[in-house]
């Protein structure tokens, strides 16, 4: 027999990342498998949907206007030395439409939801209320899991939309700032600026981040281990893989839809 | 043995090199108490586990109504479930629910009763408990000793067949455990249940047990009545409920 010479910590770190995206992929696959079956939960899913999703849309009102506030600051002055000042609703309308507002807001919801989720499902495993449902021939994983992961799915793009209206008026109360403009002259160079097209790569995207969010989310809350210590780690280690995952994601993504819609 | 709810037979567990059960025989006669001690480690809550399907033995088998559970499909398995109820040590309420919540929710998952009837049901179980003014507040709001009758309330809601305890008593003070203890007893005289439960604790296995057994590194030492097993002759049971004896005999 062999002797095999011990992992470095940079061998265990990279042992330790497939350990986990295989982890993850399991889930996903048990999530795909188990959604399809009764019961529904219908109730339970529009519950987490508002718990989830009502209760983030202060910081994420906060977030959109400042992001359409400072964007049309910096780029103002930028704009104005080549004349093109008049492109700045458009610019910002594009940039947060397509790009800005999907990551920006899915990585605000990561932070607030997944880290949440994670500390209830580790709880919830720890203090064995996981084992009770199992023990009651009720199915923990489509109780808990399967719901949270539907309603953060369907949240976010609606999250995503609202922040990026509040974006747009951020914009707005920038350039008022600057100069005077009516509010259906900006409207009307919002409006042309954009195609419905330009929401589709976008508002796709939003879909794929809201699944993310809830399957770390769920996957290490529901798999925590270690007493009160798991808890926490479940909760940070959410928070972080779920950035992370969405920051990587959104790059394949931005190719992605260059390729399928390089008119845009 | 033909009366026997559930048999166990040469059940076995290990956690790698660690023995936990090391082929533990033993059976339950419907209507019974069967009262498990045990020291802590010797597998009497990995035992109960095995029994509800939440670990899988290594070898062994579990029949229940002459059906040996570890063959049960899932569905199977759910069916079975639905016919015991288990009592954890920390009663395992759900926080997010209220009491009544807590109560309400396996009868709404397995069962298509009427709204009227579950109320009733839900009120039924906590009166039983003498808890029936809690109904309203969160797990969080209640004491120790309240949350174990709520959790007991919750078990018993559904009438289930067969009650698994684990150490029921824990970390309760010497009143609050007889109060449970006697609760434990009188409704199970009343819903004719049949139970296991784990415990180390000698006053609540003096109301509730028909039967004892002990564990002793993952093989049964003793199996027959409380009163026999306070008369052993065995060294180590004659000092497990007195352990400055068993320190100075070790």
């Amino acid at each position: 027999m062999q002797n095999k010479a011990p992992l470095n910590g940079f061998e265990r770190g990279i042992l330790k990342f497939f350990h986990d995206l295989g982890n993850l992929n399991s889930f996903a696959f048990r999530f795909f498998k188990a959604m399809w079956y009764p019961p529904y939960d219908v109730a339970e899913i529009m519950r987490h949907m508002y718990e989830l999703g009502v209760k983030t849309m202060p910081i994420v009102s906060v977030t959109g206007i400042i992001i359409g506030l400072v964007l049309a600051m910096q780029s103002q002055p930028v704009l104005a030395r080549f004349g093109a000042e008049s492109f700045l609703p458009a610019m910002v309308t594009i940039s947060v439409v397509r790009e800005l507002g999907p990551v920006l807001t899915a990585v605000i919801f990561a932070g607030r939801v997944s880290s949440g989720i994670g500390a209830e499902l580790g709880s919830m495993r720890v203090t064995e209320q996981i084992d009770a449902m199992e023990v009651s021939a009720i199915n923990p994983f489509k109780y808990l899991v399967v719901t949270r992961i539907i309603a953060t799915t369907a949240i976010l793009p609606i999250l995503t939309m609202y922040s990026i209206f509040l974006s747009v008026l951020g914009c707005y109360i920038a350039i008022i700032l600057f100069q005077p403009m009516t509010i259906s002259l900006y409207i009307g160079a919002v409006i042309d600026s954009i195609k419905f097209a330009d929401f589709i790569p976008g508002m796709a995207k939003t879909i794929i981040f809201g699944f993310i969010v809830g399957l770390v989310g769920t996957e290490k809350g529901y798999n925590a281990q270690n007493g009160t210590e798991g808890v926490g780690v479940a909760s940070t280690t959410a928070v972080v893989v779920s950035s992370l995952l969405i920051l990587i994601t959104d790059t394949v993504l931005v190719k992605l839809s260059l390729v399928l819609w390089p008119t845009v | 043995m033909a009366d026997s709810l559930i048999t166990i037979n040469n059940l076995k567990k290990s956690f790698g090199d660690n023995i936990i059960l090391g082929g533990v025989s033993f059976h339950v006669e419907s209507g019974e108490n069967l009262v498990v001690f045990g020291k802590s480690g010797t597998g009497k809550s990995v035992l109960l586990k095995c029994i509800v399907g939440l670990l899988e033995p290594d070898e062994g088998d579990i029949i229940f109504d002459g059906k040996n559970i570890l063959n049960f499909s899932t569905k199977e398995l759910n069916s079975y479930r639905k016919q015991l109820s288990f009592l954890f040590q920390s009663a395992a309420l759900y926080d997010s629910m209220t009491v009544r919540e807590n109560l309400e929710f396996p009868l709404r998952r397995h069962f298509k009763f009427s709204e009227d009837v579950i109320q009733k049901k839900v009120v039924r179980a906590l009166e039983m408990v003498s808890l029936e003014k809690s109904i309203d507040k969160m797990p969080s709001e209640l004491s120790g000793g309240m949350r174990k009758r709520i959790g007991l309330a919750r078990s018993i809601i559904t009438e289930p067949r067969l009650m698994l305890y684990d150490e029921p008593t824990t970390g309760l003070d010497p009143i609050t455990t007889k109060e449970i203890s006697r609760l434990i007893r009188d409704l199970q005289a009343e819903l004719k249940m049949t139970s296991i439960a784990v415990t180390h604790d000698l006053i609540c296995a003096q109301i509730i047990a028909d039967r004892s057994i002990v564990l002793r590194d993952g093989n049964i030492l003793y199996e027959g009545s409380l009163d026999g097993l306070l008369n052993a002759k065995d060294r180590f049971l004659q000092n497990f409920f007195s352990p400055e004896l068993f320190e100075e005999s070790e």
